[in-house]
């Protein structure tokens, strides 16, 4: 029982932290039929940006109390100017051209752990994080890892606040009709790139969230954390629905609680490719994913 | 206001994967009345207007209240005061009737004119909070048109505002557009002979991408061998099926006998 527990907190933890990487990615894609393969490296720079932060170099900041808040805010705001000056230099100028498009960001998406790598080292750095954050908890005669609940947490007050955004703001209101018509919006008066800006930043706050807090989960940062963890948020995308929140919020505990479940009681590793079989299950029986939107 | 036209669009073009569709169309929407866009299925009637909106690549001029708007993008020439309800009604699914219209609202424009939406259609205030996708042809087309007479604008387009819908359904949308067209001249495109000779004053006709015709829309009307000539339509049995201009699920497409048999509004 306790294993089971275990098990299935972890796979929640692991499944918010997709879901932090998938939900913008999703909207992006949504909204501006763009697949940005450099959404990883704005986790990963997220997770440096705090790691960096933490480690004593912001004022400030540190490893415990308000200090690592902190590093995470700035974590998460150095990811959120990243997506934006992203979207603004490299997306924008390259609409007309979805295949360079895909290629750039391809690119930003090598070229980030590439560049972390040549700064800090190919190797994984430990994460400092507080300590009342590294001890664990009794659930029912389980052991749990408290910073599986702040992913948790973290994941679920994103969740809210993504709806929020999308149900109670006129912004809101604009993406999800974007993500329908987006030519319809422009025809309406609407400058649909504001939204585009708007939707990068979310995105790449999102992402750079869950890189500051992966590190608690995996202890460490890499520069290739972002990287393995985004095939998994595609997969999350597609099985959720494109364009869809909750969809992808859905999808990502899926996979979140089958990759571990799978990789414990089957072989190491298979839990991996149980996600891609269901993934294949899935699309077979609902090709256009949980929400019925087209992937 | 000048006495030009409101929209003045010279020599447009518009080229799609490498297909000229548009070679040069000119077209002048009046101050005030229904200036109707004519011409056969793939004369370029709704390219043009999307054109004219920049919604498709496009060269030419395009002069809105006497500025020129063809290197403008979409939404900063529809905030000059256009209200555009496109020939798929352009309605947002997923969002509820409220939604759709709220939209179409723009910040810090004046007042959005809910009252005389919510008189002209009801329904829409009474299905509010209905998914605007789970609604009928014609109440989506209200939502649609709806959306353009929210802002007070300048000049409202709306494409085959009729295609596919009851004819009971048509004669509330023309009363509608005959109302819009008081306090905003109209630009409609539009298949149904019976609509245009309603509503129409100005007509424009497309043929082949091209200009073929401009002038006063009863003139038009009046003279079956132009309409035979420019539209594909005559005396029953003269025009070939795929060239009758109305739209073959549309009731009425039958009734006229031919043009000329109707002169009631079009000699007014």
């Amino acid at each position: 029982m306790s294993t089971v527990v275990l098990l299935a907190v972890t796979g929640l933890g692991l499944g918010a932290l997709y879901f932090l990487v998938a939900s913008g990615l999703s909207l992006i894609f949504g909204l501006m039929d763009v697949l940005n393969f450099a959404h990883g490296a704005l986790l990963s720079v997220g997770a440096y940006a705090t790691w960096w932060a933490a480690d004593g170099h912001l004022p400030g900041a540190g490893s415990g109390g308000p200090g690592f808040v902190l590093a995470v805010c700035f974590g998460t705001a150095v990811g959120t100017v990243a997506a934006m000056v992203l979207e603004l230099a490299l997306i924008r100028p390259l609409y007309d051209r979805p295949r360079e498009q895909v290629l750039a960001t391809v690119g930003v998406g090598l070229a980030v752990p590439a560049l972390l790598s040549a700064i800090w080292g190919p190797d994984a750095r430990p994460f400092p994080g507080p300590a009342a954050l590294s001890g664990t908890f009794g659930l029912l005669g389980a052991h749990i890892p408290v910073n599986r609940l702040v992913l948790i947490g973290a994941a679920a007050a994103v969740l809210v606040a993504l709806r929020l955004f999308l149900g109670g703001t006129r912004h809101g209101l604009v993406v999800r009709a974007g993500v329908e018509d987006r030519a319809m919006v422009t025809a309406l008066g609407i400058d649909v790139r504001r939204a585009f800006t708007l939707v990068f930043a979310i995105g790449g706050a999102a992402a750079a969230l869950g890189g500051a807090l992966g590190g608690l989960y995996y202890g460490s940062v890499d520069p290739g954390q972002g990287t393995s963890l985004l095939i998994f948020a595609f997969v999350v995308v597609v099985m959720g629905g494109m364009g869809s929140v909750a969809g992808a919020a859905l999808a990502a505990v899926g996979v979140g609680l089958v990759q571990q479940f799978a990789n414990y009681y089957t072989a190491s590793g298979l839990g991996d490719l149980a996600v891609v079989v269901l993934l294949a299950a899935l699309l077979l029986l609902k090709p256009r994913g949980i929400t019925g939107r087209l992937a | 206001m000048s006495t030009g036209p409101l929209l003045a669009v010279r020599d447009l073009a518009v080229v799609i994967g490498g297909r000229h569709i548009l070679h040069g169309v000119d077209l002048d929407v009046a101050p005030s009345g229904v200036t109707a866009l004519l011409g056969r299925n793939g004369a370029g009637k709704t390219t043009t207007v999307r054109g004219v909106l920049g919604l498709v690549p496009r060269t030419g001029s395009v002069r809105f209240l006497g500025e020129e708007t063809v290197r403008l993008p979409t939404h900063a020439l529809v905030r000059r005061g256009i209200g555009y309800a496109p020939e798929d009604r352009g309605v947002f699914a997923a969002l509820t009737v409220a939604e759709n219209l709220r939209l179409a609202e723009r910040p810090g424009a004046g007042e959005p004119a809910y009252g005389l939406v919510h008189e002209l259609f009801p329904e829409l205030k009474a299905r509010a909070k209905q998914l605007a996708g789970t609604l009928s042809g014609g109440q989506q087309q209200m939502v649609a048109i709806g959306r353009t007479l929210l802002n007070g604008n300048r000049l409202i387009i709306a494409d085959e505002p009729t295609k596919g819908l009851a004819p009971k359904v048509v004669t509330e949308v023309a009363q509608v557009l005959e109302r819009a067209a008081q306090a905003a001249p109209v630009l409609l495109v539009e298949q149904n002979l019976a609509m245009v000779r309603r509503l129409a004053e100005h007509c424009v006709v497309l043929a082949d991408g091209r200009t073929a015709h401009r002038g006063p829309a009863a003139g038009l009307l009046a003279d079956p061998e132009a309409t035979r000539r420019l539209l594909g339509v005559g005396r029953r049995g003269t025009a070939r099926p795929e060239e009758h201009l109305m739209a073959p699920h549309d009731n009425q497409a039958a009734r006229p006998a031919g043009p000329a048999a109707d002169n009631g509004k079009a000699g007014a």
